[in-house]
């Protein structure tokens, strides 16, 4: 063996197709997000009908759908390493910033699993307008980078709690909502058939929102993995 | 040549007093037990040592040719075995030793996976999932795994628990492979470990 100059980017990468691996072999993390979305949203699509709800309340429910299925599946990441005792190998032999890059990653992918499964369900059920489906996309890839990003460092925070699935909820929520309330404003306007000009506030905010996220997150990472 | 100093180390959890009072300086080629009675605090104090507790009082010091190591230094050479200490069931042995070695920034061949896992009594098994092995297996994975890195300070707590007798063999062969390399701390009660390692530190 030889110390090798592997940096960031390959212990990253480690990190990443270590949980890609395990979650295709288990299916813990994309089960949970799935099975609740696709359930939710056909509930509510049957006791509503697809009786031509407004923009705003189909953006409403498209985003309850969407945060709550998250919060379902990507504290995972964490918790799976904790209830496997696992972490404590990983916190032996890995610098902080590539498990916090590669988990964060990793929740992104299952986010865009989600995303492309229960989009196109959101928008069958519901009759949604898709007359400018690429605005609400803009909207929905910045939306999905924000939920990553606010969530993976409260998924490490509460992983060594006793309520977990609880905690993550009530933890992300005062995070989540100033970010819910953007996105819920933004898909509206994007189903009312809004040029995308009409939404560069919105789509301001969700980039600074991301940024910032990943930047205080990264650094303040190590504190919440080590201690 | 590295160093490791505990200077009035101390661990309470909540109104538990575990540790009281903990210093000892040790330097490459210093072997030392902890011994005590269970629930003395062996396995306490050496989490605190690797930092995975903060002491509620003092401190401990890593250093390399007298510099003070930073935290991704002593990542790089610090190893420990410990039945706390589990792998990814889900993935194959090599798999782990493969991830490991990435992510503490070793390059490993694939004859170097095969010359450890011989080393450990695991030949031909690499391409098994983890979550297959029986309890003395995955004991012997983790010193695959802790000797990848060829450390300065091994850690072992319990060494030699869920081996038979041709695995603490490979165990005790290890010990005294590394004691002249390294600094080897053991929590143990056994009688046939701690006589392995040259000073004692009694935890009760």
């Amino acid at each position: 063996m030889s110390r090798g100059n592997s940096g960031l980017i390959n212990k990253t990468l480690a990190v990443y197709a270590k949980d890609m691996r395990l979650e295709f072999r288990t299916k813990y993390a994309i089960n949970a997000i799935l099975l609740f979305g696709i359930s939710t949203l056909a509930v509510v699509s049957f006791s509503l009908g697809q009786s031509g709800l407004s923009p705003q309340l189909l953006a409403a429910l498209f985003w309850v759908v969407m945060f709550f299925s998250a919060m379902s599946g990507l504290a995972q990441v964490f918790i799976r390493e904790e209830e496997a005792g696992t972490s404590l190998a990983l916190k032996l032999s890995a610098d902080p910033e590539p498990i916090y890059f590669g988990k964060l990653f990793f929740n992104l992918t299952l986010m865009c699993i989600m995303t492309f499964v229960i989009t196109p369900v959101f928008f069958i059920f519901t009759d949604a307008p898709t007359d400018n489906i690429p605005v609400f996309f803009v909207i929905l890839i910045l939306g999905v980078f924000c939920l990553c990003a606010a969530t993976t460092l409260v998924a490490a925070i509460i992983a060594r709690a006793s309520v977990k699935g609880a905690l993550f909820s009530v933890m992300s929520f005062p995070i989540m909502l100033p970010l819910l309330m953007v996105l819920v404003k933004g898909s509206e306007k994007a189903l009312k058939n809004q040029p995308i000009t009409e939404i560069a506030t919105e789509l301001q905010f969700l980039v600074s929102f991301t940024v910032i996220m990943i930047v205080l997150s990264s650094l303040l990472f190590k504190f919440v993995w080590q201690d | 040549m590295y160093r490791i100093k505990a200077t009035k180390l101390f661990k309470r959890f909540r109104n538990l007093k575990v540790l009281k009072d903990i210093n000892f300086d040790l330097t490459t080629g210093d072997s030392m037990a902890i011994v005590g009675r269970n629930g003395s605090g062996k396995s306490t104090l050496l989490q605190v040592l690797l930092s995975t507790y903060t002491p509620t009082k003092g401190k401990v010091e890593y250093f390399s040719d007298e510099k003070a190591m930073d935290d991704s230094q002593i990542r790089s050479q610090i190893a420990l075995v410990s039945p706390y200490l589990n792998l990814y069931d889900q993935l194959t042995a090599e798999e782990n030793l493969k991830f490991f070695s990435t992510v503490s920034g070793l390059n490993i061949t694939g004859k170097e996976i095969e010359v450890l896992f011989d080393r450990v009594g695991l030949g031909g098994r690499g391409l098994d999932y983890v979550g297959g092995y029986s309890s003395g297996m995955k004991q012997r994975l983790k010193y695959a795994v802790a000797l990848l890195k060829k450390p300065g300070f091994l850690f072992l707590d319990e060494p030699t628990s869920n081996l038979d007798d041709q695995g603490k063999e490979i165990v005790f062969n290890i010990i005294e492979e590394f004691k002249p390399l390294s600094i080897v701390i053991i929590a143990t009660n056994e009688k046939e470990e701690y006589r392995l390692v040259e000073r004692q530190l009694r935890v009760d």
